[in-house]
């Protein structure tokens, strides 16, 4: 269903008090702590001029992460879930309706915004929540001493990150969210989709408990 | 009972430290001996996590000739001038130090299985309790008529790296204007299956600054190769013209070669080249075979814990092993190494035993920042090691994405060094 139909442009407004300190909109709108959100509907992520992004993010856009509508409810929603080390200091928004909301609110601020796809409806099913139980699953750090010989061999436990980037000393929290996205092809990158697939949420648990220990 | 993995693990452990107590002092000794053989990503990376893991409960012997390793991944790149010499050479000074492995440069030349000890070439035996060995490849004689490891200067295999990868980049540089340089492509199986294909590309990009109007010809027994539609679309691409391969079906099955003329006759048709890269057939390291845990050309070996299957004792990994899906590659190695070294430490110490897993990702660079990478995963099956699942880089790629998987192929580097060498 076409967003417009569903979601309230002024609750988006309001909604975007929580982030206006950091990015700017309108005519006069130029990048603070974070771009600036003109022309954000359908816009390639990392492409704002004159912005530095972080190291994932710009990862993240050299494999084509484009901010549909599907995109950005998912970043918004949890920033680290689809973008883990992320510059955003922004917890999310866990209500889709919000979501919806602020959305209809900054396509306000894109052009022409009847020209995106009504095939790519904000309100649709999607699974970017972790169950919490799955959260709540106590990792055995020594299991994932063993298991973490896969990953080392391309992230290096002494914490440098060209090309690859670092995973060690991550909360356990951003590690399962992390590990969690690749499983589910909520991120893209085939290795990471492919370690992650035969990973079990108890062995997931168990890389994160061991990583966190591990000190760069 | 159902047997979770908690449970399991206890009971490892108990079973263990009922067994291993006497079995040491039956033996005769303090502390379980493991001997390691080859120092490359197989051997280096066993010794390294059993030490680490061990924290000192096992005595680890390394036993590699060298004492600068050069690593066959990335020593085309090399060639193509992305690395310098002495950025794929590693020594064992980190090994030795932090680690506490006794690392002797020497040859073993000899494996008494009975008396569970290793000669080396300098005269003196090690003892083991048991004994991996990870020796990389050597070459089948008589596979490239014509080519012996006498004709290595003439014309150089460069499969094994170090002062043959350094020839074979002198040569290409000293070639005539237009001159042509010649692949000898290896049959099936052989070590890092893309190998050849990016090694000739980083030629062909090398030639392109220093010898435009060179050419490049691989003579190919095998109908197909690795990654090929990517390759050729990246030799189309970037070296349009350069490059002209000829499979079975015109003769590249049919190849005898003679490093005295440089010359290298084509199903019959002789052909005179400037440079001739021969790379044979291949088979397990020779002390595979003077250990007797040969069979065929390649030792075979359990697939949940790389134990030969024709000695208890004895571990065989990487490219020598014959495991069932797994390429033979660095990281296939590095990968059974950690396997194998979990194995051997349970064995000997008692520690707790996990499910094998395994992973394998090549990767390869076609040209400037474009990368290409194939990957799988595989598990253990009472059979083989068996692939579970897979990608390959798809053609078309856009440049930003081929730039990234090329950056990521440099962190994987670094990452895979300090995992093997610490």
């Amino acid at each position: 269903m076409p967003v417009h139909a569903q979601a309230d442009v002024e609750e988006g407004a309001k909604l975007f008090r929580r982030c206006f300190s950091c990015h700017m909109l309108g005519v006069n709108a130029f990048n603070r702590t974070g771009p600036h959100l003109n022309d954000l509907f359908g816009r390639a992520a990392g492409s704002v001029e004159g912005f530095q992004y972080s190291d994932d993010m710009n990862r993240a856009a050299a494999g084509g992460l484009i901010w549909d509508v599907d995109n950005l409810d998912a970043f918004i929603e949890n920033p680290k879930n689809l973008i883990s080390r992320t510059k955003m200091r922004f917890n999310g928004i866990a209500n889709p309706k919000d979501r919806a909301n602020l959305m209809a609110y900054l396509r306000q601020f894109s052009d022409n915004p009847s020209n995106i796809p009504e095939a790519d409806p904000t309100l649709q099913a999607r699974d970017p929540d972790i169950d919490p139980d799955i959260l709540a699953i106590k990792g055995d750090p020594e299991y994932g001493a063993y298991l973490s010989g896969e990953c080392v061999t391309c992230h290096q436990t002494g914490g440098g990150d060209d090309g690859i980037p670092s995973i060690v000393g991550w909360t356990q929290l951003d590690f399962v969210t992390a590990l969690q996205a690749y499983k589910s092809e909520h991120r893209n990158h085939p290795l990471m989709q492919l370690m992650a697939k035969r990973l079990s949420n108890e062995e997931i648990a168990a890389l994160a408990a061991y990583f966190e220990t591990v000190e760069r | 009972m159902k047997l979770d993995r908690r449970g399991f693990i206890g009971a490892g452990v108990a079973t263990a430290a009922t067994l291993s107590a006497p079995m040491v002092i039956g033996a005769g000794h303090g502390k379980p001996r493991v001997v390691v053989i080859g120092g490359g990503a197989g051997g280096a990376t066993a010794a390294r996590y059993i030490a680490k893991d061990s924290a000192g409960a096992i005595d680890v012997t390394l036993i590699e000739p060298t004492r600068t390793y050069y690593t066959c991944f990335f020593s085309n790149l090399y060639i193509g001038g992305f690395r310098d010499f002495a950025s794929i050479g590693h020594s064992y000074g980190t090994l030795a130090a932090e680690y506490g492995i006794n690392v002797i440069h020497d040859w073993a030349i000899g494996v008494d299985r009975d008396a569970k000890s290793v000669t080396l070439a300098g005269g003196s035996k090690v003892l083991y309790d048991s004994l991996v060995i990870s020796p990389g490849i050597d070459f089948i004689e008589g596979s490239v008529p014509g080519w012996d490891i006498t004709s290595q200067n003439a014309m150089p295999h460069a499969y094994k790296a170090g002062s043959q990868t350094q020839l074979l980049k002198a040569q290409v540089e000293a070639m005539p204007a237009g001159g042509t340089f010649a692949m000898v492509a290896p049959p099936n199986p052989y070590r890092c299956p893309p190998g050849p294909y990016e090694r000739v590309s980083m030629v062909a990009h090398l030639m392109k600054k220093i010898n435009p109007t060179g050419k490049i010809l691989i003579l190919d027994p095998k109908a197909k190769f690795s990654k090929q539609g990517l390759f050729e679309e990246g030799w189309g691409k970037h070296y349009g013209g350069m490059i002209d391969r000829i499979d079975p079906d015109f003769g590249g099955a049919n190849i005898e070669v003679r490093p005295d003329t440089m010359e290298v006759v084509i199903d019959g048709e002789v052909e005179k080249v400037d440079v001739c890269n021969v790379i044979p057939a291949q088979k397990a390291g020779r002390i595979v075979e003077i250990a007797g845990v040969i069979d065929g050309n390649w030792a075979p070996v359990h697939a949940a814990d790389m134990r030969s299957k024709l000695d208890d004792n004895i571990y065989v990994l990487g490219d020598s092993s014959a495991q069932g899906d797994m390429p033979k590659s660095g990281f296939s190695a590095n990968s059974q190494a950690k396997v194998c070294a979990m194995a051997v430490r349970g064995s000997l110490t008692g520690s707790a035993i996990f499910p094998a897993r395994f992973s394998n990702t090549c990767w390869s660079l076609i040209d400037t920042n474009d990368g290409i990478k194939v990957g799988a995963s595989y598990e253990a099956t009472d059979a083989k090691i068996a692939k579970t699942s897979g990608f390959v880089s798809q053609t078309g790629e856009d440049d930003a994405l081929r730039q990234q998987t090329y950056e990521e192929s440099v962190g994987w580097y670094a990452g895979i060094s300090a995992d093997i060498f610490g």
